[in-house]
């Protein structure tokens, strides 16, 4: 049974006003607490280690949901998550993993995601965090994603980070094989005394591979990011990397993109930028009748959506 | 009525005061177009964003309405009913074309909109479009013209909004500005287009920052007519009266 709190994290981790549409896994506080299966797409829990198994059969088009919820302090919750989407399916797949700390201690959550995309599936892969509580203790959330794109997947990845996670260590890991194509958004707010490292390591394998990975964040207060997207291409593949940021206040961003070539015909490009909201972006709201705080509010809502 | 009662306005460089605008008197009434000319680099989007609050002046005077707004911020002269269509229009990363006209109209969810419409731009194709770098100079023009018109305010302050619009919409652009000039408003252009400065009411000639010479269209007209492009206007005019052969 759902309680308030828990319906409230699940709107923010997921968009989810009631059940779940489609399958679903709930995890909360450790356990899993829901679960549901559909013709053809298959969760299960795994034997032997914390986890579930999420199963596309080949051909099936659908939605999973496998949001997680931490709403008890002092405790670190850790899973291995193995989703497989058949070939030609096409999947919608909804992650995520709100934390609700009303005590001191910590909440942390671990997640190791190992993703294999087949040949000529789809996948939309969203993945939001959200963390709040009342209580002193930190909010802990360690993503770890390895997927594999096969031959003539197409997989979009929306990871989003939006307030109240103190720190975070993300990891993605990509293979993206001959006619594989991948496209990355990465959205990250921090504040505080926070912190955020993002790794992203996309490796292109063989020809027509195409990967895109486009990181925006803003880094508010105190707080401190730093993202390290790497792109190496292997063939004749193509690929580009974007960080895009806006510093304030006392926050600081390092942003470390590195595009490496194996092959004589790959093409990659990257493009990094920090600064501050521009002041015509601030001016032009102002004179539309916003105060300086709501043209602020604005440009960053604009700049993370 | 809005007025700039001796208004001056300097900024420190390397600790000398350089002065932008210098002694500026205007008196602008309402249901009057305005246009402000004069040379690159005089002064003319000062003395607009001085208006419009961008610059605090450092002397003199700004009112609005009985209302000594000298003071006031770029937002509560907005509030106030003053808008301003940038000469450079600013691009955002995120935000649509909707976001913008959302903010002008005070509307929540805006799926028409007769003021792209009159600006040559189908809502349907240009709503949803990002304000960033795939829009054209041009395309950015017509959609900060149309966010001003779509405002809708009493004093309605164009930036050289000409520059960046082709030759057929031009004629459109001022058509709109012109049909959209209601009584209560005050409409002020900087402009160097012979069709805008013969349709306002009166011309303010801007001249190293300070106001050359004002006045209605049909006097000041021919006594400008030249000067934008011409370097060499003091080599026939005397106190704003021509005198001479044009030495070109």
């Amino acid at each position: 049974m759902l309680t308030a709190l828990d319906k409230r994290l699940l709107k923010e981790v997921a968009d989810l006003h009631r059940d779940p549409p489609g399958a679903y896994n709930i995890r909360k506080d450790g356990q899993g607490i829901d679960r549901h299966s559909l013709p053809g797409i298959e969760v299960k829990p795994k034997t032997g280690e914390p986890g579930i198994e999420v199963i596309v059969e080949p051909g099936k088009e659908g939605t999973v949901h496998i949001p997680v919820l931490l709403t008890e302090s002092d405790q670190s919750d850790l899973v291995y998550n193995t989703i497989d989407i058949g070939a030609e399916a096409d999947i919608l797949l909804v992650a995520g993993c709100g934390i609700h700390n009303p005590g001191g201690g910590t909440a942390q959550h671990d997640g190791l995601h190992t993703i294999t995309v087949r040949k000529g599936a789809r996948l939309r892969y969203v993945e939001k965090h959200f963390g709040e509580g009342e209580g002193k203790g930190e909010r802990i959330l360690n993503p770890k994603t390895e997927i594999i794109v096969e031959e003539g997947a197409y997989v979009e990845l929306e990871l989003v980070q939006i307030r109240g996670v103190d720190h975070t260590v993300r990891s993605t890991v990509a293979q993206v094989k001959p006619t594989g194509q991948l496209v990355m958004f990465e959205r990250m707010l921090t504040d505080g005394e926070q912190s955020a490292e993002s790794d992203i390591e996309v490796k292109l394998y063989g020809d027509e591979c195409v990967a895109r990975a486009v990181s925006r964040s803003v880094a508010q207060d105190k707080s401190r990011q730093i993202f390290r997207p790497r792109l190496i291409a292997y063939g004749r593949g193509r690929g580009r990397v974007e960080c895009d940021s806006i510093i304030m206040g006392e926050a600081s961003i390092r942003s470390i993109p590195e595009i490496a070539a194996e092959h004589a015909e790959a093409e990659l490009a990257h493009e990094a930028a920090i600064g501050k909201i521009a002041g015509e972006q601030l001016m032009k709201l102002m004179a539309l009748g916003l105060t300086s705080e709501e043209a602020e509010e604005k440009i960053i809502s604009g700049f993370l959506s | 009525m809005l007025t700039l009662d001796n208004v001056g306005f300097a900024l420190e460089e390397d600790e000398q005061k350089v002065h932008i605008l210098k002694g500026v008197n205007l008196q602008l009434e309402a249901g009057k177009m305005y246009a402000i000319t004069g040379p690159n680099g005089s002064g003319k989007s000062s003395v607009l964003k001085t208006i419009m609050g961008i610059f605090l002046p450092t002397e003199g005077k700004v009112e609005f309405q009985g209302q000594d707004i000298t003071n006031l911020s770029v937002t509560e002269r907005a509030r106030m009913g003053i808008g301003y269509a940038f000469q450079q229009p600013a691009r955002f990363k995120g935000l649509k074309v909707k976001d913008l006209l959302e903010v002008a109209m005070h509307d929540d969810d805006i799926t028409d909109c007769k003021y792209l419409r009159n600006m040559g731009l189908c809502p349907d194709d240009y709503l949803e479009r990002p304000l960033d770098s795939s829009l054209s100079g041009g395309e950015m023009k017509r959609i900060e013209i149309a966010t001003l018109l779509a405002q809708d305010p009493t004093v309605r302050l164009f930036d050289e909004p000409e520059a960046g619009i082709d030759l057929w919409s031009f004629t459109q652009l001022i058509n709109v500005v012109k049909e959209s000039h209601y009584e209560d408003k005050i409409t002020v252009i900087i402009s160097h287009q012979e069709k805008i400065l013969t349709m306002v009411d009166e011309i303010i000639l801007v001249v190293d920052g300070h106001i050359e010479m004002k006045g209605s269209s049909e006097s000041v007209w021919p006594q400008v007519r030249d000067y934008s492009g011409c370097a060499c206007f003091n080599s026939c005019t005397k106190e704003g009266e021509i005198y001479a052969d044009c030495p070109r």
